[in-house]
């Protein structure tokens, strides 16, 4: 609808909008977060919540206990190898249409550990993230910053055509593979349909373009 | 009591045990106690209950791996050559088993001790000799440390209550903490890449542009 005709016919006391405003209003107003923490990154998930930076002003009060009640997941936190799983089974039982926030260093790339042997180098390995925040761990400001950011991307979505979200294809999975525990590593260890080795150029004094020497 | 008494103390106390004072050549002069596993139980028991020691706090239990080293010593000896005898180097080389060592550090709450006393056990390889007596029915705290060393280093413990991995998952076969552990190689983006890991990125990111 344009946007033009519908601020002139709410001058004149005519409300309009359309279902997909409506719906994606809805959804963005009040995303129900997992109650769920990994590590230090949780308690600053905690302070969010609390009444100084008071979450609820943006409808996500409602930390739901259980995954099958809940929107969106805020991975916070190291995923350790041993814990991956778990985490990828959580978002599995979540309902569609869901959503994950990848909070702070370790849950974005394994952060400090990434050269440690039991931590997974980054949940989106394995599950779809929307919204990373970088951070040791990242200040509450930044988590309202991207749960805003969430906000603003459920209200782009198109309810139909091609671009429309996963919720609304039903031909896309809306579960993703647990990793099982391996020999040496989990196994797989990535899901191809998820993540792809990004490509970086890696320069360094004394090497070629690809970083050999 | 200084830990050469310390050792007759506990040669009188627990017959038949081999102890050796292993010297910390650093300023904290640290010295440590070895123990022979046969004797070690004994050993701990009397370190907790001899009312001179009271060593009654086990603070800290922890893994040390030695991989095989390879010792050349140039030897001066003595050889013939066409009938004059002359002194000739000669680089002898020994190679010094592999072991896995475990330190326990022990205080006594009771006389207020301050430094503490490390007791070595030493295995006697790498491989399949990698038992240990555990000293848990000796200190509890001990408890979840030499779980960890079993999961990390791969020490067995024999008596223990409850060896199992503690912090990888029980199907893993490896020690991650040992010298000759192979990570496995899945970090294909590394943005702060430097020697070892630069060039396993650069590898990865050459491949993924070949594809």
């Amino acid at each position: 609808m344009d946007e033009q005709l519908k601020a002139e016919l709410g001058k004149q006391g005519i409300f309009a909008t359309t279902l997909q405003d409506l719906y994606n209003w809805g959804r963005k107003s009040s995303v129900w977060p997992l109650n769920f923490g990994l590590a230090c990154c949780a308690i600053e998930m905690i302070a969010t919540t609390m009444a100084r930076y008071d979450l609820a002003r943006f409808g996500a009060e409602v930390f739901r206990p259980s995954p099958r009640q809940a929107d969106l997941m805020i991975v916070a936190g190291t995923v350790t190898k041993k814990m991956a799983p778990q985490v990828v089974r959580l978002y599995n039982q979540m309902p569609e249409p869901k959503y994950v926030i990848s909070m702070g260093a370790c849950a974005i790339s394994g952060g400090p550990f990434k050269q440690g042997y039991n931590v997974l180098k980054g949940i989106d390995r394995y599950i779809p993230v929307d919204v990373y925040i970088p951070g040791c761990p990242p200040r509450p400001e930044a988590l309202i910053d991207a749960f805003m950011m969430l906000q603003k991307k459920i209200d782009q979505q198109q309810l139909t055509g091609a671009a429309r979200p996963r919720h609304l294809n039903a031909e896309q999975a809306s579960e993703f593979i647990v990793p099982h525990f391996g020999a040496h590593d989990l196994e797989p260890t990535q899901n191809p349909a998820v993540w792809k080795a990004p490509l970086v150029q890696i320069t360094k004094a004394g090497t070629d373009e690809s970083g050999r020497n | 009591m200084n830990l050469d008494a310390t050792k007759s103390a506990i040669e009188a106390a627990v017959p038949g045990c081999h102890l050796e004072i292993v010297a910390n050549p650093s300023p904290s002069a640290q010295h440590s106690l070895l123990v022979d596993p046969e004797h070690a139980l004994a050993v701990a028991t009397f370190l907790r209950d001899s009312p001179d020691l009271r060593l009654d706090f086990c603070s800290n239990v922890t893994g040390i791996d030695w991989p095989p080293r390879e010792l050349s010593e140039k030897v001066k000896v003595k050889q013939t050559v066409d009938g004059v005898e002359k002194e000739v180097d000669e680089v002898r080389k020994t190679t010094i088993p592999g072991f896995l060592e475990v330190v326990y550090h022990l205080f006594s709450v009771t006389h207020k001790t301050i430094e503490p006393l490390p007791l070595r056990l030493r295995t006697a390889d790498r491989e399949a000799g990698v038992h240990l007596p555990s000293l848990t029915p000796v200190w509890r705290s001990a408890e979840f440390q030499e779980r960890e060393i079993f999961d990390l280093f791969g020490v067995h413990f024999d008596g223990h209550p409850d060896l199992r991995r503690i912090l990888m998952w029980d199907g893993f076969v490896d020690h991650p903490m040992r010298r000759d552990y192979v990570d496995p190689d899945d970090y294909e983006y590394e943005p702060t890449a430097h020697d070892q890991v630069l060039k396993r990125a650069g590898q990865h990111q050459s491949e993924g542009a070949a594809k």
